[in-house]
């Protein structure tokens, strides 16, 4: 059982893996791209904050935060 | 056959394909039939039944019974009609002088070795020699009681010809005494299950069908129980303990089988609402008249006593369970939903829709999450085995499905089978790959261990790649390096329905050395000669097909793999003809089906992301309410988000996510989270004992509905009894929505795949009446297709070129070492399903008790096992025991286990790993250490201890 924060950034590595390798598009933007076609909105914005608070991480997995998709408030508010 | 009950009718022989017609006549009706066909099954199409025992449309004709016999002018003698093929002009009489008494002749014979006792007989109106002595007129047995095979005793002493009944198979008896050894039983092992288990020992009068040694019962032979030979015999000899019980059926309900995902329709033969047999229909698309084990015999789990039929609460997960009514078990469970949402937001709450239940309960359910939670966190466990198939195919080919039917197999010139076990998993597929293998298609298995398919007799050449796990992307890639630099590939396709460019950056990459066979060998211990055979066999076959299992998908890479596989598919032109294609088979009945119905968190039925304005907004019309375009959790985000206290309710229907998804101690830690956790099933499973309500399920027997197989085929499900629970599963749903203020007012769920329909661009032009009308239907079912599509991709790719992704390798980060130097791989047994929720509780447990751990003997050597051991197996995640079996049919530092028993929990042992794509977990690939034990782990006794405190149930007050 690992640490869900360390396991965001895992996730995002492996994305990374599969996209540097892709020739069709600047592999960041593929990441952030599947991280917002697939994450729900909390887990891109811990992504995020995990990026910017400096997380070790690779290059690409960086460079991706820049591109995700963040949801203003109101979307998770209680009901 | 048993045709009495049977209202399809059986027409003697096989049916031919063929262009040439041949016309005759037959008892003066004019008939025409394809080339070759039988003057048997020509006087079957011209509605005459030649009497027969012998011959069954089920096998090729064998002509022993002499029953069949016709005369035809021109032609000299009595031919047998069964074995006699028409010709031009040809005319048939079927009843003459001769033939009739040479018919009563061989009807005497038969009876004067036959027990008379018809009136106690199982087959009593169900027996086709009973039909026969009426149907030649046979009015007397002139021959002298003698020798014989039924008499236990005659004047002299115990009859030496005489051998006692087999009762060893659960489900049905062989009793030797009746056989009148016409080996339709023996055939069908052969022609149709393809085991070669039965066979007819000495000659003449000594004939006897015999399963395996003269040592051997049906038990302990090859036999695998698929009923194949109970159906095609003719009287009580082979025949269903059921039907001895019971007696003979008297009405006919048509569905779907609800175990694996080939789908097999079946005719259950009822008698008022107790069924007495389940027999697979010969008007089956997927099956063809074909069973296995699980689907013909294990439904008893269905009136099992284990099952739960009222409703229960309780407050904590560490009280007793409480019964109750649905009233307040409903309303219990409503204001839980709603008070975690107050309490902690919309997004706290969620769903797992189920790829047992069908379409229509499948759709309610996510329509549930997004439509009355108003959030999308809906998931099902196709996450958990094809999910990459999805993202994979549709990635390569615009659509998230296989591209071919199941009778493309018949096609076929070559099998690549990757990560599949089908003589297990998806068996009655198996027996039709099987049929075709027999006829001379190539074999190519990629896989750790070596499967029963490659033991398989068969004329065509068969290559195993016993690759390391965790190494499907470089093999597959490599097979791709050596078509691209052996040119083997087929510019015309590619040219016409892919990008020629994006190819050749495609064939730059995978010329790189490192995807040679050479190097590729160091990573996965594949002989790198083999994989340029394999390559060059797939590659030069005229027609290849790929058909491949969660072997390839519960990886790491699982998309990854995917996408290579659809690679090698367009650049060998195997696609869009009968014969190719890349064909995932499904894990369950349903999971094609609950993907295709909007289950997953960032897509709408349909595969439309939810943040598509005008599919959300045609929701948004229908439901009447405003819907959210951001995707919601899958099921590992799910448990990850309960750890950190934000996920705090889930309604799950018919899954059991504690026994089947990974690194179990993360998921129960994840439930044991929630304020709210409701299990909808037919038992208490191993999530139960982590929930607060129990809403008890209805099986597929008790059930209208829809069922996708993995071949796009949607199959109706139809109710056969009353839900012993009360309710249909698509009911319970409703009940929960409205208590939520949902106001859905659905009385069928043809009402519910009507809305399905219209909001579903795949599926325009499905309805009952069409599904009633054709049996089944392939999606696409629109105005461009108003019968379906059982093949896709004909005429170009559905997203438009078909698309080459380049496929990297890139290791699990699962990897061994020192501490951990194996590597634990987990599949499927045939008698046993999944959880086993349904297998345990049926007689298939004869076959497969516990969960054992495959190891090669120098593994167990060094460690000091031997076979039948019980070993410890740990991982980083945690460690459990079962018993070790010592085999080489896993390669060194490879072990094997499957996961139906809650007792070993094998899932205690993988870890969270998971597919870059789509986190479907690594189940494939797991290190671990395996060593001695005494017994069952410390987990496993506190685990055992847990589970039986938390099913206890309060005892209802005497009134």
């Amino acid at each position: 059982m690992s640490n869900p924060n360390d396991k965001l950034i895992r996730m995002a590595t492996q994305m990374a893996d599969f996209f540097r390798s892709q020739p069709d598009r600047p592999a960041p933007e593929a990441v952030a791209d599947h991280i917002n076609h697939n994450w729900a909105p909390r887990m891109r914005q811990d992504f995020v904050a995990l990026i910017n608070s400096g997380a070790e991480a690779d290059p690409i997995v960086r460079d991706a935060a820049a591109f995700v998709r963040l949801v203003q408030q109101g979307c998770d508010a209680p009901t | 056959m048993k045709d009495f009950i049977i209202p399809s009718r059986d027409m003697g022989t096989p049916a031919v394909k063929s262009d040439v017609i041949v016309n005759l006549t037959v008892d003066g009706i004019p008939v025409s039939v394809p080339s070759g066909t039988s003057v048997m099954r020509a006087a079957a199409v011209a509605g005459i039944s030649v009497p027969k025992l012998c011959a069954t449309d089920h096998v090729s004709a064998f002509g022993s019974c002499r029953l069949c016999v016709v005369q035809i002018d021109g032609m000299r003698g009595t031919p047998a009609s069964c074995t006699t093929p028409v010709g031009e002009g040809m005319v048939v009489r079927t009843q003459t002088d001769e033939v009739a008494q040479i018919r009563k002749g061989v009807m005497e014979l038969y009876i004067s070795d036959h027990p008379l006792d018809c009136l106690t007989c199982a087959a009593n109106g169900d027996c086709e020699l009973q039909d026969m002595a009426g149907a030649v007129g046979l009015r007397e047995v002139r021959y002298e009681p003698g020798q014989n095979h039924f008499a236990k005793r005659s004047a002299e002493g115990p009859n030496p010809e005489y051998r006692p009944k087999d009762q060893s198979n659960p489900y049905f008896t062989f009793d030797p005494a009746k056989c009148i050894v016409c080996s339709r039983c023996v055939r069908a092992c052969e022609e149709v299950q393809g085991t070669f288990a039965l066979t007819i020992e000495g000659r003449g009068f000594d004939s006897r069908v015999s399963a395996g040694m003269e040592s051997d019962s049906f038990l302990s032979s090859d036999c695998v129980s698929c009923g194949a030979c109970v159906q095609v015999c003719p009287t009580a000899t082979l025949i269903e303990n059921k039907v001895i019980e019971i007696g003979t059926p008297e009405h006919i309900v048509k569905t779907t089988c609800a175990y694996c995902g080939v789908g097999c329709s079946f005719d259950v033969h009822m008698r008022g609402e107790e069924v007495v047999r389940m027999v697979p229909s010969m008007d089956g698309k997927a099956n063809r008249g074909h069973s296995c084990v699980k689907g013909r015999f294990a439904w008893g789990y269905a009136t099992h006593q284990d099952r739960k039929l009222e409703p229960m609460i309780r407050e904590k997960i560490t009280d007793p369970w409480r019964v109750v009514s649905w009233d307040e078990a409903l309303g219990f469970a409503a204001d839980r939903l709603r008070k975690s949402q107050a309490d902690h937001g919309r997004d706290s709450i969620g769903v797992i829709t189920s790829s047992r239940c069908t379409n229509e309960e499948t759709y309610l359910v996510q329509k549930l999450a997004r439509a009355v939670f108003g959030n999308n966190n809906t998931d099902t466990c196709a996450r958990v085995c094809h999910s990459p198939t999805g993202y994979g195919l549709k990635t390569a080919f615009g659509t998230s499905a296989g591209t071919h039917d199941f009778d493309s197999v018949e096609d076929t010139d070559l099998a690549l089978v990757i990560g599949a076990n089908p003589t297990d998993g998806h068996p009655v597929f198996g027996s039709r790959l099987r049929k075709r293998l027999r006829q001379g298609a190539g074999l190519i298995v990629i896989d750790p261990r070596e499967i029963d398919l490659l033991s398989t007799p068969h004329m065509g050449d068969s290559m195993h790649l016993p690759l390391r796990p965790g190494t499907n992307v470089a093999v597959v890639t490599s097979l791709a390096h050596v078509i691209v630099a052996e040119k083997l590939y087929d510019e015309a396709f590619i040219r016409e329905k892919c990008d020629w460019d994006e190819f050749l950056a495609y064939a730059d990459f995978a010329l790189d050395p490192k995807h040679s066979p050479e190097e590729v060998e160091k990573l996965s211990k594949v002989p790198a000669d083999l994989i340029r055979k394999a390559a060059r066999a797939y590659a030069s076959a005229p027609r290849g097909s790929i058909y491949y299992g969660l072997g390839v998908t519960e990886h790491s890479q699982g998309s990854t793999t995917v996408m290579a596989i659809a690679n090698l598919a367009m650049m060998c032109g195997n696609i869009g003809v009968p014969g190719t294609g890349v064909n995932p088979l499904r894990g369950q009945n349903n999971v094609q089906g609950s993907c295709d119905m909007g289950s997953f968190p960032h897509e709408y039925p349909g595969y439309r992301h939810v943040s598509d304005d005008a599919t959300r907004e045609l929701y948004q019309r229908v439901w009447g309410v405003e819907l959210s375009p951001e995707p919601g959790l899958r099921i590992p985000n799910m448990f990850d988000e309960a750890l950190a206290g934000r996920f705090r309710g889930l309604y799950c229907q018919g899954e059991d996510i504690v026994q089947s998804d990974p690194d179990t101690r993360h998921v129960t830690g994840a439930l044991s989270a929630m304020d709210i956790v409701i299990v909808h099933d037919l038992f208490l499973n191993e999530t139960s004992n982590y929930a607060h309500v129990f809403l008890p399920g209805s099986s597929f027997l008790e059930k209208d509905g829809t069922f996708t197989n993995a071949e796009r085929r949607i199959n109706l499900v139809n109710r056969a009894m009353t839900p012993k629970n009360g309710y249909e599963d698509w009911e319970v749903t409703q009940l929960l929505a409205n208590r939520l203020g949902a106001n859905w007012t659905y009385e069928h769920p043809r009402e519910i795949m009507a809305e399905i329909a219209l909001t579903t661009p795949s599926f325009a032009n499905v309805t009952y009446d069409l599904l009633e009308r054709e049996g089944s239907v392939q999606w696409p079912c629109n105005e461009a297709a108003p019968l379906g599509t059982p093949l896709m991709h004909i005429d170009g790719f559905v997203r438009g070129k078909g698309k080459f992704i380049h496929t990297e390798y890139v290791a699990t980060e699962e990897r061994t070492g020192a501490r951990f130097p194996l590597l634990l791989t987990t599949g499927r047994i045939l008698s046993q399903y999944n959880v086993g929720a349904q297998t345990r509780r049926t007689d298939n447990t004869a076959w497969h008790p516990e969960d054992i751990l495959e190891i090669h003997p120098s593994d167990a050597e060094n460690r000091g096992v031997r076979d039948g051991d019980w070993v410890r197996v740990a991982s980083r995640s945690g460690d459990t025991s079962l018993r070790a079996l010592i085999t080489d049919r896993v390669a060194p530092g490879v072990v094997y286990t499957t996961f139906h028993h809650p007792t070993t929990q094998a899932n205690v042992v993988t870890t969270d790993n998971s597919d870059w794509a789509t986190n479907c977990p690594e189940f494939k690939v797991t290190a671990v250490q395996v060593s001695p034990s005494n017994g069952p782990s410390e987990w496993q006794e506190e685990y055992q201890s847990h589970s039986d405190q938390s099913r206890r149930i309060l005892p209802t007050a005497a009134e």
